[in-house]
């Protein structure tokens, strides 16, 4: 079919170019939630400040910004270097409920321990616990070619049921009055927070850390290199021997840790016990914030930072001006859509096909 | 019925003709480099031309522009004395101007005359009459109910000629025509192309193969970097006097000295039939291959024998079942259920014939793409990349093979073709490998960088390493070579002696004509 415009690639692209595109996709964000915000009743201004400027004006909320970031940041890092791959992981909110789990097990079961190993050995485990996971799909698409995507999508599912029934049996608080929530922690199983009174904890610290390490991988290490070859040129790849179904492995395994890692952040945080809501989504919002931020580890930096202050941002709206939950969701979306649209603006030049046929023969 | 090839009939290879195509002053340029630069030229009905020059020279772009496809940035086209404006290619051909490309266009799975009808607006069984008339006329015989993938290259480049014809051109732009055309296939070829000229159809023959324009074309326009440098006539030329206009100056000629071969073979096939995964693929039948060190074994043939499938059996890209491990050795040691990453450990590199993508990422600079397959030679430590080490070799590389381009740091996208190759070339050489295949190693190299890689892998080979070179080009295995073998549907003809090998036995082989001696010694066996 003839489309009356013409699509080609850019061949040379300035190095403001990875900025340009999220930078749009923050823009519309911003405008389209106003816009949204006014048919609710909200006014623009009050909108503006509820959306995006109160989340930053006091200390409190810069933590509950940083808070939601930590989560973000790590799932976003983790995920990036399978995207890089073109393994595409959809099974991180699955993958940090399973770490949630296997972080929940140790204070749950040795529920009145002092030992200081409790943190340590809870991340160890609820990291493993996400790794598990995503490594079945890592399984099915190396044995018998089964699409990683939807594997990862239903495993969620399937993961989101598990919880379901551990907090109603197996590890529900026998003393909790049948709510469906496991004991509290006891205080060796709890992240330091950074502040009094705040209760974003040391887990930031460890997101920020692993995020100049996945820079390092990315940027510096063979493996690294390896599977960004794969993602960009798979013949290349093949070519040089590069194992496909290594890259595969790496990437869900990468992918389910970050995961992991940050269920037990959420349980060890601000949950303090096992509970049926585990996460507000930051296992997809991760997806958005690792694309936002280009797969670059240091935009990714920048991104969780963004979408952490619209998670918060809608929170504050929802409290004081009535909105509904959607706008999270909804802002999230739009957030995505923009990006993608802006990526083909940046990466292609979209012309009239009239424009070029009429091209004067001088 | 009569077909009708309008134009006029007097003009045959004449110049004193009032001109068909004019061009004057054309200019195209893209982003950073003038393709063409102030291009004249000018064509008589009934005219050969031959537009002559090496890969990158502009040529394509020309006939882009002639074609409608491009729009030229400045100066003018006049067809038959009147100035045009090409909007697209229906418009050019509307105006009288086919072009038949290197790539066809046919779908597979319908018939010669359904592809045909598919570009007309008439039905298939309406033209099958005028497909076989024009086919007897002008020397294309062509059965118009053959389904296209039975036909072999040469039938659907005459499927493609005829369906350019119907449309009753007074210039047929022809790119490269005998690239896809075993040697037997060119001379029917040129006959059609002939009789098209007598009929006063112009032709617009593009080919950077010297004899072929000598043999058919009237005059030939030579292109150097964008310009025209020359425009001759054929007759008063030699190979030498046109190949020095388009290279611009003498082509150096290798040395070689006689082949002193190891006895233990290097490489090894034994008795391997293989089915391609791919349904278009050819299937491998009974390959007997064996490589030894220190000498350079060329396999010849039509593109589309089975080429594309035997190298990925070698290089491991396509790895055979653990019970078929025997049927490829290296150095004796069993490897055919081996990845190419393992086979490059035991010393094999490798050359493949797409260099985007494959040999090369697009996307990546050269120091990068340096790491691909050089990153054993210590470029890696603690798992970490060397950077400084990566950096050195691509330096090396760039300078040693003399490739163009901005740097270590440019991206292999940015590169030419020909500079691309020569820097994949330069990197697989410089593993020091104890086996290097490569696939079509000097295609769309231009002839001096070709000369080089040529002189390069003939000095490899008398460093002692193992030298397979698939290439299409019979010239430069005549070049190259110890030994010869051609690939046809799959099967390997029985090697010949680099001072047997001439294109007539060759040429013979790459039509199959082996297979028959295969036939006949069996039954003298029996």
């Amino acid at each position: 079919m003839r489309m009356p415009w013409i699509i080609d690639a850019r061949t040379s692209n300035s190095r403001l170019v990875p900025i340009i595109a999220p930078l749009a996709a923050v823009i519309v964000t911003v405008v389209s939630g106003l816009v949204l915000m006014s048919f609710l009743g909200v006014e623009p201004g009050k909108a503006l400040y509820q959306l995006f400027i109160a989340p930053l004006s006091t200390a409190f909320n810069v933590s509950e910004v940083l808070l939601k970031a930590t989560p973000l940041l790590l799932i976003a890092q983790g995920l990036a270097i399978g995207f890089r791959a073109k393994i595409w992981n959809i099974g991180a909110e699955g993958q940090l409920i399973l770490g949630a789990i296997g972080g929940s097990l140790l204070p749950i079961w040795f529920n009145d321990s002092q030992n200081v190993l409790m943190l340590p050995a809870m991340i160890v485990v609820g990291t493993c616990c996400g790794m598990a996971w995503a490594a079945i799909a890592a399984a099915l698409r190396t044995r018998f070619n089964a699409n990683e995507i939807l594997v990862t999508l239903m495993l969620n599912s399937i993961a989101l049921q598990l919880l379901y029934y551990l907090v109603a049996g197996p590890l529900r608080d026998p003393f909790g009055f049948n709510f469906p929530q496991s004991a509290l922690f006891p205080d060796v199983a709890m992240l330091p927070t950074l502040f009094g009174g705040a209760r974003v904890n040391a887990g930031l610290f460890v997101a920020i850390g692993l995020s100049l390490v996945a820079w390092f991988f990315v940027e510096r290490s063979m493996v690294g290199y390896k599977l960004q070859v794969g993602g960009v040129a798979p013949h290349a790849a093949r070519y040089a021997g590069f194992s496909e179904k290594r890259a595969v492995w790496l990437s869900l395994l990468i992918g389910g840790a970050a995961a992991g890692m940050a269920g037990v952040f959420e349980v060890a945080g601000p949950l303090g016990q096992l509970q049926r809501v585990v996460s507000p989504g930051y296992g997809f919002a991760a997806i958005i914030v690792a694309f936002l931020g280009g797969l670059n580890a240091i935009g990714i930096l920048f991104a969780a930072f963004f979408m952490a202050v619209i998670y918060v941002g809608g929170d504050i709206a929802q409290a004081s001006a009535g909105v509904p939950y959607a706008v999270n969701s909804v802002l999230q979306g739009i957030l995505l859509i923009t990006y993608i649209a802006a990526r083909l603006f940046v990466d292609y030049r979209v012309r009239p096909r009239r424009a070029i046929s009429t091209m004067a023969v001088s | 019925m009569k077909t009708e090839l309008i134009g006029s009939k007097s003009g045959a290879g004449a110049s004193c003709a009032p001109p068909l195509l004019e061009l004057a002053g054309v200019t195209k340029s893209f982003a950073t480099t003038v393709a063409n630069d102030d291009i004249s030229l000018s064509i008589a009905p009934g005219e050969i031309h031959a537009i002559l020059g090496e890969n990158g020279a502009g040529k394509s772009t020309l006939m882009k522009m002639i074609y409608g496809v491009l729009a030229p940035d400045s100066g003018r086209i006049r067809w038959q004395g009147e100035d045009v404006l090409m909007r697209n290619p229906a418009q050019a051909r509307s105006l009288g101007i086919g072009m038949v490309f290197q790539h066809f266009s046919l779908f597979e799975t319908l018939t010669v005359a359904e592809n045909i009808s598919l570009s007309t607006s008439q039905s298939a069984a309406k033209l099958s009459p005028r497909i076989a008339e024009i086919g007897n006329r002008f020397g294309l015989p062509v059965d118009p109910s053959a389904m296209v993938h039975s036909l072999s290259v040469g039938q659907r480049q005459r499927a493609e000629i005829i369906r350019c014809l119907l449309q009753q051109p007074k210039l047929i732009i022809m790119d490269e025509p005998t690239s896809v055309l075993p040697p037997s296939g060119i001379p029917p070829l040129f006959d059609t192309i002939r009789k098209l000229a007598e009929d006063g159809c112009a032709v617009l023959f593009i080919s950077h193969k010297l004899e072929e324009i000598r043999a058919l074309c009237h005059r030939a326009t030579i292109m150097r970097a964008g310009k025209v440098v020359a425009a001759v006539d054929v007759a008063t030329q030699t190979n030498r006097s046109l190949a020095e206009l388009m290279i611009g100056r003498e082509i150096p000629q290798p040395s070689r000295t006689p082949a002193k071969p190891g006895k233990r073979p290097a490489l090894e096939i034994r008795a391997l039939t293989h089915e391609p995964e791919d349904p278009f693929g050819t299937r491998l039948e009974g390959i007997d291959l064996v490589l030894h060190p220190g000498e350079i074994v060329g396999i010849a043939g039509v593109s589309g024998n089975g080429q594309k499938e035997l190298a990925a059996i070698l290089s491991g890209e396509t790895s055979l079942s653990r019970a078929e491990r025997d049927r490829v050795r290296i150095n004796g040691e069993s490897c055919g259920d081996l990845g190419p990453g393992q086979r490059r450990k035991l010393g094999l590199s490798f050359v493949p014939e797409e260099r985007n993508g494959r040999g090369a990422v697009p996307e990546m600079t050269l120091v990068q793409n340096a790491l691909l397959t050089a990153h054993p030679l210590g470029m890696v430590q603690k798992g970490l990349i060397a950077r400084r080490d990566a950096r050195a070799f691509t330096e090396h590389c760039i300078s040693a093979m003399n490739v163009r381009c901005s740097g270590a740091a440019a991206e292999a996208r940015s590169l030419s073709g020909g500079n691309l190759q020569k820097f994949i070339v330069g990197r697989e050489i410089r593993l020091q490998p104890k086996i290097l295949i490569a696939s079509q190693p000097t295609w769309g190299v231009d002839i001096g960088a070709a000369a080089a890689i040529r002189q390069e892998l003939i000095r490899l080979r008398d460093s002692g390493v193992a030298i397979l070179v698939i290439s299409d080009e019979l010239e430069e295995l005549f070049e190259v070579a110890d030994r010869l073998q051609v690939l046809f549907r799959g099967r390997l003809s029985p090697s010949v002696d680099r001072a047997d090998a001439n294109s007539s036995l060759v040429g013979e082989y790459m039509t199959g004509g082996f297979l028959q001696q295969r036939i006949d010694s069996e039954a003298v066996a029996a």
